[in-house]
């Protein structure tokens, strides 16, 4: 088998049709789109105009002017936290946000608390990775400026109640942020009907080029900038744009809500066909996230007993399959995964974590393959475990 | 990230399983920091003639036992004891910094088993 590409959370192949949207931007139309008094430049801007439209229609933002580009879906998180703490310094000091956020959102939240006197409310999860919109709401204090909650979980896929906290947030005029980069692409996003304020989405996540995102910040909506410089993003996000980049994204989105429909059956149909085969084929294993309702259609994230995670990757990379894992030693620090843990999973259990995530391209064949592959894996890590030692008899 | 002999030494670990009537058995780390290594020891006359390994744990954490257990078959107690997380590391053409800690519990490990023995006076346990 040739390499089978299960990591889709991670990152996803760039779409031809997005490359070959991002090549004119490298040759023919390299202008600078803030130099209007010549023709490269202004076919930059007038271009600019267009990709902005394009995104601001696939998340059906209201205006055109809603949505910003930045360099990544990180910055657009960093910014949607700080820029919204300093800008309502007056107003609180409060922040609400879960302990199963994106570390965009963690780490800036921390920064906020260590070095500006913010304080901040990490909300818990229920087993399956679930906020609740009641638990939000409780959470509110007169001192509350921004409440940040994930559309979708990246480790383990759960799906939030993103529309019904909105509500919460909005009855207590809370400014209210989601995190939807990994959810972009793979579930139905529209911020009119969900009613957020700011929503952060990543170029890669969809097949688009790496490098860029963009933050959807609804008018009315006061924030400081995080990058100072030029006028660029009506004066909000300094630095030439990206042309090429932004190009790519939009093409890659369009796509995306384009054959929503379409690639969520197709992904379900893989995803579901990995769960079975694993649960069929590999005792003491049990899956981290949501069953079925509420999971993203590409995710997969199980736990091994007695084993570890990084062992399974390196073991799966020698049959050519490549996913990811929330060990520590995956994740490269000395705890495994918080949002493993968050859903109450013991340390041991959550160091044996696999996430699979499949993408539109994912082909019955390579899930076949995958389960018929990782279970000799997990069966030979097991026979090496000496916490495996008594189980087997 | 690892070099080829650990990448060896993990595709083919060196000394897997348990010894039935071990006279010297160690155990390591613990399962919430992801590692745990328990070796098996047949020490006859003060001459290690078997050792075997189990671990719970990454690639580094295999490799290292893999290694650590044939730097020391067939060698006497002192010279086993001896034996140093450095020493492991460079017999493996190096780890990645952030997994050193691998080749420190693999000399505990080792040392653990060996400390086993001394308290046991080389007597087997059921």
């Amino acid at each position: 088998m040739n390499s089978v590409y299960m990591d889709n959370n991670a990152t996803t192949a760039l779409k031809k049709e997005a490359l070959d949207a991002m090549l004119p931007y490298y040759t023919d139309i390299y202008g600078n789109a803030s130099s209007k008094f010549y023709r490269v430049g202004r076919d930059a801007e007038q271009a600019l105009y267009k990709l902005r439209e394009s995104v601001a229609k696939s998340i059906g933002a209201e205006y055109v002017n809603e949505v910003y580009f930045t360099g990544s879906g990180c910055e657009a998180d960093n910014w949607a936290i700080k820029g919204i703490a300093f800008a309502n310094k007056k107003k609180g000091n409060h922040i609400i946000t879960t302990k199963i956020e994106h570390h965009a959102i963690l780490n800036a939240c921390e920064y906020l608390e260590k070095k500006h006197g913010f304080e901040v409310t990490y909300l818990d999860v229920d087993e399956y990775g679930f906020v609740s919109p009641e638990a939000v709401e409780e959470a509110i204090t007169d001192q509350t400026i921004l409440i940040s909650i994930m559309m979708a979980n990246n480790e383990i896929g759960t799906v939030e109640p993103i529309k019904e906290i909105a509500e919460v947030a909005k009855k207590h005029k809370v400014i209210f942020h989601t995190d939807a980069v990994q959810a972009i692409g793979h579930i139905k996003v529209d911020v009119k009907e969900l009613g957020v304020d700011m929503l952060s989405l990543s170029g890669h996540k969809f097949h688009g080029p790496k490098g860029v995102g963009a933050l959807y910040i609804r008018n009315g909506v006061r924030i400081d900038n995080l990058i100072h410089g030029g006028g660029q993003e009506r004066g909000k996000r300094a630095a030439t744009e990206n042309l090429a980049g932004i190009a790519g994204m939009a093409k890659a989105l369009e796509i995306a809500v384009e054959n929503l429909d379409k690639n969520m059956a197709h992904c379900k149909k893989m995803r579901d066909a990995l769960i079975d085969g694993i649960k069929k084929n590999i005792p003491y294993c049990r899956l981290n996230g949501p069953e079925d309702e509420g999971r993203l259609c590409n995710n997969v994230n199980f736990s091994f007993q007695y084993v570890e995670g990084e062992s399974i990757l390196m073991m799966l990379d020698m049959k050519n399959v490549a996913a990811s894992s929330g060990s520590a030693c995956a994740s490269g620090s000395l705890d495994p995964s918080h949002v493993l843990l968050a859903i109450g999973l013991p340390h041991e259990i959550a160091h044996g974590s696999l996430r699979l995530s499949v993408g539109e391209d994912t082909t019955q064949e390579e899930v076949d393959y995958v389960i018929e592959v990782l279970p000799p894996i997990i069966q030979r890590l097991r026979e090496m475990s000496p916490l495996y030692e008594g189980v087997e008899k | 990230m690892y070099s080829e002999k650990v990448m060896d030494h993990f595709a083919n670990p060196r000394n897997v399983g348990e010894i039935e009537n071990a006279n010297a058995v160690g155990e390591v780390g613990n399962a919430k920091c992801g590692d745990i290594m328990k070796i098996y020891m047949d020490i006859e006359d003060n001459i290690i003639k078997d050792v075997k390994f189990k671990t719970f744990g990454c690639g580094a954490a295999i490799a290292t036992s893999s290694m650590a257990t044939e730097m020391v078959k067939g060698k006497t107690v002192d010279e086993a004891l001896a034996l140093t997380n450095k020493a492991v590391m460079e017999a493996l053409d190096g780890l990645p910094t952030e997994k050193i800690h691998c080749s420190v519990l693999a000399e505990e490990a080792i040392r653990s088993a060996i400390e086993d023995y001394k308290k046991r006076g080389g007597v087997v346990n059921e």
